[in-house]
């Protein structure tokens, strides 16, 4: 490219501030700021998984090496019991809202129908309702069921894991359905028609063609609800009743009295597993 | 009979109601019939021992428009939410510049990077920010060592407002890069050439063709921002409550709990966030024009 006259210089400015490759007082700001920003987001969560291992037992600062609050972690029934709460919890609402959401992804996507407009924004509002509002409106709800459930059967009922995995698959199917429709909307469907032609019943026809072939936006609306349960902390807060409690809940609380090593090491943990789903997700998207 | 054609069309209508009733039956029930009970308690009575009584009043909305407790939760969390939402803005639009910008191969990287915290417990990354903050914390330390000092970095507004930003930024940057990385920045050569200097072009060309982005991400970090209490909560140190912060104990700590009037509260805030997002889409639409 030539550069001839003074009147490209400001073009040569902006190309200079916007273009690939090219060292400027600009590009260098931006990318000592992204440095920064880049750094802000990750030295928490350094920090966090260091400090699992110091012997400063308000884990804030680093005084030595040390397992210990991993070794008590594993000895603390209480939180091993809310570890395994979160694990039952996320698995049940994964399969219950991917089934859900598939089906309504399905029915969204390949059909029109009276009410489909009001279906889209019920689909849709979960994903935009303050999680708080819906967190208290489900307990209002339970608490109006479990009273008339004592009134018709004289047992009383409290808030317990089915209660917030209830809540649970209530936000995620929102999120199941969206993913699995971009799947559908990428989807040739004359491989659909193609297999009609060939005498395929409809039967044949989803289980040979488009299962499979939608079966990666499936595996990604699972992994995404699974890692929504994992990562839910207020729904879980006002569902989860006494004794019941998740592991988010259960860090909740710990750290509003005391803070020990011990959370530090409960939050590595979690952070290896949350990561570990996303590498995870990354490889299944790959191999397609 | 039937022919041929009504029996395809019933077919149709039996698979149809297949596939909408499951997710159609549990959001009615588990989502639209809570948020009806909630919006019913905001007209209902308390009594002493926190039992809602079924007498119709409108006396829970009244509270909150007159008492300073719970006119200053509402100003609070919108200022602190139209805040964080701005600094946010301000950060993720140059990250969101610096990632479409880069070579090819590194864009994708470099996008993982920001979601891959966003990735782990939100209640972990807020806890990770009490550890940098304490008062024996690593910031304390080298502020000590530098001859500063220490200072009370934690248990304040500020405190809130840098876990608030640091939670809600890649809710900030994913949709500013999807919009910014669909803009022609040869359109920016082109409004050098026709004579504009650096910032008109931005103001008058990339600002409104990125439009689409900035609402998307401030939406996404204005509503969970709204209703927070935890981040108020362990990093603010609870001195000052926040919108969040009076809904959870309404509903599960005071004594005694108060759902009617937690209940009104939520309503109005829905009604906050319906008002002031109508409102921004509409400011920024005309930006777009």
């Amino acid at each position: 490219m030539i550069k001839t006259a003074p009147a490209t210089t400001a073009s040569a400015r902006i190309r200079g501030a916007f273009s690939e490759g090219r060292l400027t007082w600009s590009g260098l700001a931006l990318t000592g700021f992204s440095i920064l920003v880049y750094i802000f987001l990750y030295a928490p969560i350094i920090i966090l998984v260091l400090f699992s291992f110091t012997r400063d037992e308000f884990g804030v600062r680093w005084t030595g090496f040390t397992l210990d609050w991993y070794i008590r972690l594993f000895n603390n029934p209480r939180m091993m019991g809310a570890a395994w709460n979160t694990l039952v919890v996320a698995t049940v609402s994964t399969i219950v809202s991917t089934i859900i959401g598939t089906l309504l992804a399905m029915a969204m996507e390949r059909y029109r129908f009276r009410g489909r407009n009001a279906m889209e924004g019920l689909i849709y509002l979960p994903i935009v309702v303050p999680e708080i509002v819906m967190a208290v409106a489900l307990l209002a709800f339970s608490a109006i069921v479990f009273d008339v459930i004592k009134m018709v059967t004289g047992e009383t009922l409290r808030r317990n894991l089915a209660t917030v995995t209830i809540g649970h698959i209530a936000f995620s199917i929102s999120f199941v359905v969206v993913v699995v429709r971009t799947s559908l909307k990428n989807f040739d469907r004359r491989l659909e028609e193609a297999a009609a032609d060939l005498g395929a019943d409809n039967w044949n026809i989803f289980w040979r063609i488009t299962f499979p072939l939608i079966l990666p936006g499936i595996i990604g609306g699972a992994l995404l609800a699974f890692t929504l349960s994992l990562d839910d902390f207020i729904i879980s807060l006002f569902l989860s009743g006494p004794g019941t409690s998740l592991l988010p809940v259960e860090v909740y609380n710990r750290v509003r009295r005391a803070v020990t090593p011990e959370i530090n090491a409960i939050s590595t943990l979690m952070l290896i597993l949350s990561m570990a789903l996303v590498a995870l997700s990354q490889l299944l998207q790959r191999r397609r | 009979m039937a022919t041929l054609q009504q029996q395809q069309q019933r077919r149709d209508r039996i698979r149809l109601a297949l596939l909408l009733t499951p997710g159609l039956l549990w959001l009615l029930l588990f989502f639209a019939l809570p948020l009806v009970i909630i919006f019913i308690y905001s007209f209902m009575t308390n009594d002493a021992l926190g039992r809602v009584v079924y007498e119709p009043t409108l006396n829970n909305y009244v509270t909150i428009f007159t008492q300073s407790l719970y006119v200053n939760a509402y100003w609070r969390s919108i200022w602190t939410s139209v805040l964080t939402t701005v600094i946010c803005l301000l950060i993720g639009y140059p990250l969101a510049v610096f990632i479409a910008r880069s070579p090819q191969q590194w864009r994708m990287p470099l996008l993982m990077l920001i979601l891959i915290p966003f990735w782990t417990n939100f209640l972990v990354r807020i806890y990770a920010w009490q550890i940098i903050l304490a008062n024996n914390g690593i910031i304390n330390g080298l502020l000590e060592i530098i001859g500063i000092g220490r200072l009370p970095l934690l248990n304040n507004e500020g405190a809130t407002l840098v876990g608030l930003i640091y939670g809600e930024l890649p809710f900030m940057v994913l949709p500013l890069y999807a919009a910014i990385d669909r803009f022609d920045f040869t359109l920016m050569e082109a409004a050098a050439d026709l004579g504009a200097n650096k910032v008109q072009a931005f103001l008058r060309i990339m600002l409104p063709m990125t439009m689409p982005g900035i609402v998307a991400g401030s939406v996404l970090v204005f509503i969970p921002t709204l209703g927070q209490f935890v981040v108020s909560e362990l990093l603010g140190g609870a001195k000052v409550d926040y919108l969040g912060n009076l809904i959870q104990r309404l509903f599960l700590r005071a004594n005694p709990i108060n759902w009617p009037l937690g209940s009104a509260m939520a309503v109005l805030m829905m009604l906050v966030l319906l008002v002031l997002i109508m409102m921004y889409f509409r400011v920024t639409s005309e930006e777009e024009r």
